[in-house]
Parts: C-alpha cells; structure tokens; sequence
C-alpha cells in the first residue's frame, strides 16, 4: 500500500509507506486522520496549509456489492471544520486496485496555471507512476463540454476527478466531480466546498488508468467470500434494496411523498412541512414521466461498478432526449419544495446547470430557497432560479454572493429563517418534525448534514423499527449511534444505502464485518463497529474544536425554537444538554 | 363517514387509475380502522409498511374518524 503526495508547489509527486497506525484506516477513517495529523485547524482553507486527500474505503475495488465510493477530505471552505463526502464512482475502485491508500494533494501553487495528473500502474517497477499535463485549455469551461475530451484525450478505462468553474471562484459551495458509469461528470462529493480546495491546488484533473494493477490485497479470501455473499443476499431480498425495489424503480425521491405525508419535508425555506406539489415531483412521477416519454418503464442504473441497488435515474425531455442524471432526492427536493418549484423539466435544467458548473445541489437550493425569503426573487420563480444558477456559475457579483453558500446569502440579504448548522446548508429533512434528524444536523461534525446519522431509517420509514419522529426521547442516543455506525460504514467504501438491508437483517450486517476482517486480517465484532466509528468522531471533533467550532456551534438556528412548523406545529425542542450529550457520552 | 386516502410507490397498482399521492374519497361505516380501508380497496395489509393519518404514522388497527386523511406506503427509502 501506498500513501501518494502530490505537492503542487513545485508539480512533484512521491510514493511513501503508510504509517502502520494507519493499517486499518481507509475512506473517511484515512481522510479523517490524515487532516487531523497533517493540516493545521486553524489554516486558511484555501491557503498553502489545507491538504486535499481522497481514499477508497476497505473493501471499494472487490467483488463486494455497493462498495464503490471514495472519500475525499480536507479542512472545508464552507464550514471552516473538517470535511468528508463521498461519492460512487469508477474513480475509487481504481485507486484502490493501484494500492494507493490515500492520495494527498499539498502545497499551492506560484502561479495560476492549472495542471492535471494521470496516474497509471508501472508494471516494470511494480507501482503507480503519475505524469503531469497542461490542462489550461479546461479551465472556466462546462464540465459536459471537457469530460469528452479528457476522455478523448487518455482513452478507455480511465476515471477522472476534477471540480468546475464554481471552484474556480473558490466559492463554499463547489464540489469535486467524479464520472458515472456514461461518463458523465455527474458524481459528487458535493458538500462542504471541496471543489475548492482542488482548485486552489490548480489541479483541474486527476484521471486514473489502473490497467495491469494487482488490486487490493487480502488476509483471509474465503472470510471476505463469505462476507460478500451474506451481504450481498441481504441487499437483493430486502425490499428498499432489491432488484426492482422502492430504490430500483423509483429512486431516492420515493422519499419525496413519504416526508411530505409525515409533514417533514422542508418547503419554501423552511416555513411549511409540507409542499401541495411534492406528488408531481416525487420518484413515482419521475418513474411514469419517463415511462410517457419513452414509451416504456425504465428501472435505474448504478453510478459505479458493481452496485446492485441501482438508483440512480435519467430524465428525459419530450423528445426523449436526456435532460439530466440524476435527481436525486435531495436535488429534486433543494430545487423543488424548498424554492416552491412543483415543475420536473424547470428542475431538471437546475441540477443539470450545478453538474455543468460544479455546485452542490443541496447547498445551490438551500441558497436560492434564502435568497427567495430575502426577495430577491418569488417562491416559484423556476425562471429566476435557473438565472440565478447561470450567475453563480458565470461568476458575476450577484453569483459570488450566492456561491457563498446558504449562510452567506442569509448574512448578504438580511435574511432571519437561515437554515444551515456550521455555516452549511440544511437537506430535505425538516428537524422540527424529526427530531432525530435534527441533533444529526446539529451535532455532525460535518455541519447539517443528513447522511451523517440518518436517523430517517426508524423515526419515518420503519427501518430498524418505529420510533416517533415528532417525540425528543432517546433521540440523542439513537443520533450518536448513527453516527458512530455510518462513520463504520463511510470506511469501508460501501454506499450508505446498504444499511437499510443491514439494519433489518444481521446476516448482512454480519456480512459487512466478515468482509472486512476477511480483507485486513482483523477479528472484529459489532462492538468494535462502533467503537471504529466513535474513534472517527473523536478526531474530527477534536479538529473542529481546535479551528475554534465547539459546543456552541453544536445548535440549530433559533428560529427552528421559537416558530412552530405546521402541519404538526412543533418547535424544536431537544434541549442543549441533550444536543451536548452526543459528543458528551461518546 | 368521509376518508381521503393517498396511496404511493407500488401500492397504486392496486387501485385502477390511482397516482401517488392524488386523493381519493372515500365512504367508510363509523369505527372502521385502516385495516378495513386496506380490504376495502383491495390493498393487502401486509405490503402497507407505513401508514400515515393526518401525518402521524399509526398501526392497521388504528381506528379512523371522519374527515381523516389517511397515506399509506410500501416499504421505501433513499436519502
Ligand atoms: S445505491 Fe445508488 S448511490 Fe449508492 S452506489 Fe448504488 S447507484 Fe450509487
């Protein structure tokens, strides 16, 4: 295994050993430490100091299902803490199979020239090789007009990383981009500004070839067999998960009507649980929009190798021509219920734009939702949002403001109702009316963040039992042992929807443990799952706290305390010692 | 007594003509539950994962008044 350092001062790069503290560490265990070991809390995130580091997770590169995603870290331009957020895509599994068990980008470049790297394997030497290139000819251009030429350029079986020209502006919100499996640049870790970051390493791309590399190694083959066919047994009988499941035929936006039901689904900046459009934008519309148009049902596709859940979709215009891939549920909600916005084309077009300019839908819908409660423009206006996403992307001074992110747009406009925690833009889930999901958003170290400890599972959608969503009892404790578990499962490069077959059925949570004990030669139990985890939180907490954002950043906004939501017409109600006691009772 | 009844995902094929989420009005006899409705409309109870009455999620046996607005899903998940 390999940690790979390439220092954009002076465009070197260098192989070394990985630390053996470091042995069991992979995706957000290894991007985690690392910014906690090496960039210092209180460097400017866009400065010479921050490192950018991207690792796959434990078992991301195998035969196991669901496990390809990479993570990618740094200290975040958006909330001034430590970042996570990963993405499926080709890329992870490619850099796992070269052995590389972090990629760390350092240093700052003398100029502004922007670079790419191309790694391959080096079969002579027996290790990755990496050559530099000139990718000035792609700076300040659309991600759909140069992922073609990139892979015109380096030919078949490459991935490719990169960031758009939102990064390029250095803006809070801009994500790094990974391809799908069409090569769309369509695969985001998206939260938290790490676009940014890469941008401001001038590293336009890093494009991966692994051909003729060994892939990863195993202790014990037969255990992780074993594992794998558990888990993978798991995930094709439960019904969200299987083959033609609620996540198969209808996407992540099946969620859409379910909240709206539960009066949790965050409308209009957050003043109202429930949308009177959320049916005509929901994942059932989006399965029979296409089957009209197409004249046939279509169920999903993966966005990487080897993922047999499959939810991820296409949207069509009436021509049947692709509009955009994918709406997601927390892209069809950002630009649908939270701006007031009921139409699927005008939001296709949205998320369509934020994959051209490289922003993250939840932060650009969250901002727009802000910006339309500061009256920059009508709850609706389909017409003005889509403008408004071409500034940001252009970069004129209206788009700087807004690419600042939610918090940003809510200090420029005056604005009171500011959902964000940690400077970061709430997603679809409304904290007033699931309690759970609310001390996630507040305590995560990440800033509100929903797939941090997606409490959903039991307090909505009955996985892992019922729990009522509008009650505060024992939601701290059932907030930190989310979060502890999907820090596990964050590091073992498989796709956080997994645990919806994991938490009902213990054979595949068993799966997962043997797969990765049978690959690091560990004897870990469920125990030590969250106690790996715990561990996780414990660091990034401690970077958070040493850049100055402690208990007191651990809050929701104030006016989620004092105006009651309708349908339910609840505040938030958890009180701070219990939001204290997630990090507290660790 | 009056009930409006949305049902979603793969619980509308059991309803000729139904979408996800357009209301449907219905007639039920006074003390019937969501179970009665679920027979009612040919919906097996146990394909009905979560069942929502005026967006509080309740049991089969749950006893319905009038004017209630009853949902009901299939298992579902996403994030
Ligand atoms: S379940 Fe969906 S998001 Fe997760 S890996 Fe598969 S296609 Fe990607």
């Amino acid at each position: 295994m390999w940690i790979l350092r390439i220092n954009m001062t002076d465009a070197t790069y260098r192989l070394e050993e990985p630390s053996p503290a470091y042995k069991n560490l992979a995706g957000r265990a290894m991007t985690s430490t690392l910014v906690s070991d090496e960039v210092p809390p209180l460097c400017h995130p866009l400065g010479p100091h921050n490192k950018l580091v991207f690792s796959a997770g434990i078992v991301t590169g195998t035969a196991a299902p669901t496990s390809s995603r990479i993570s990618v870290g740094a200290k975040s331009p958006l909330t001034g803490g430590i970042k996570e957020s990963n993405a499926g895509s080709s890329w992870g599994p490619a850099l796992a199979r070269m052995r590389i068990k972090a990629l760390v980008v350092e240093g700052l470049p003398k100029d502004k020239k922007m670079l790419g790297a191309f790694l391959t394997w080096d079969a002579a030497q027996d290790k990755p090789t990496l050559e530099f290139f000139d990718a000035s000819d792609y700076a300040g251009r659309d991600l759909y007009a140069i992922y073609p030429e990139v892979y015109e350029k380096f030919g078949k079986g490459i991935s490719v990383a990169s960031f758009g020209m939102a990064a390029e502006y250095g803006y809070g919100n801009a994500g790094v981009v990974f391809n799908d499996m069409n090569k769309r640049p369509s695969r985001y870790s998206g939260r938290g500004g790490l676009g940014s970051v890469m941008a401001s390493k001038g590293l336009k791309f890093i494009v991966l070839n692994p051909g003729g590399a060994p892939g990863v190694s195993m202790a014990d083959k037969a255990l992780f067999d074993e594992g794998r066919k558990k888990l993978l047994e798991a995930l094709q009988t439960h019904d969200i998960t299987k083959p033609k499941g609620a996540l198969n035929s209808f996407g992540t936006a099946v969620l859409i009507n379910i909240l709206n039901e539960a009066g949790g689904l965050p409308t209009r900046n957050f003043s109202s649980g429930r949308f009177e459009g959320a049916a005509s934008i929901a994942g059932e519309a989006i399965f029979e929009g296409v089957k009209e148009r197409l004249g046939k049902e279509v169920y999903n596709h993966g966005c990487s190798p080897g993922c047999t859940i499959q939810c991820s979709n296409t949207w069509y215009k009436p021509d049947g021509t692709e509009h955009a891939s994918c709406l997601e549920y927390e892209s069809v909600w950002a630009m649908g219920a939270n701006c007031g916005i009921d139409n699927l084309d005008k939001i296709a077009t949205m998320v369509h734009l934020c994959n051209s300019y490289g922003l993250d839908t939840i932060e650009t819908g969250a901002t727009i939702g802000v910006a339309m409660e500061g009256g920059l423009l009508p709850f609706g206006d389909s017409g003005g949002a889509i403008d408004l996403i071409h500034e940001i992307g252009r970069g004129s001074s209206i788009g700087r403001t807004l690419g600042g992110g939610t918090e940003f747009a809510g200090k420029a406009y005056g604005v009171v109702r500011v959902p964000a925690v940690k400077g970061q833009g709430m997603p679809a889930y409304e904290p007033r009316a699931v309690k759970g999901m609310g001390i996630t958003y507040a305590t995560s170290t990440m800033g509100a963040d929903h797939t941090s400890g997606y409490t959903i599972a039991p307090e909505i959608l009955g996985v892992m039992g019922k729990q009522d969503p509008l009650s505060p009892e024992g939601k701290a404790a059932l907030s930190r042992a989310f979060q502890a578990t999907t820090a596990f499962i964050d590091s073992t490069g498989h796709c956080l929807f997994i645990a919806f077959a994991i938490l009902d059925i213990a054979s595949g949570y068993q799966g997962l443990i043997d797969e990765c004990n049978g690959i690091l030669g560990t004897k870990w139990t469920a125990d030590d799952v969250y106690a790996y985890g715990a561990e996780i939180m414990k660091k990034e907490r401690a970077f958070n706290e040493a850049a100055g954002i402690g208990k007191a950043a651990d809050r929701l906004p104030e006016f989620m305390k004092t105006e009651p939501l309708p349908p339910h017409n609840q505040v938030f109600d958890i009180s701070d010692s219990d939001l204290d006691s997630v990090h507290g009772e660790m | 007594m009056r009930i409006t009844l949305r049902v979603y995902a793969t619980l509308c094929r059991y309803i000729p003509g139904a979408s996800a989420g357009i209301p449907l009005s219905l007639e039920l006899p006074y003390g019937a539950t969501l179970a009665d409705l679920m027979k009612k409309m040919g919906i097996p109870g146990e394909e009905v994962k979560v069942a929502f009455v005026n967006g509080r999620a309740r049991d089969l046996n749950h006893v319905l008044e009038d004017g209630d607005e009853a949902g009901v899903f299939p298992p579902v998940g996403g994030g």
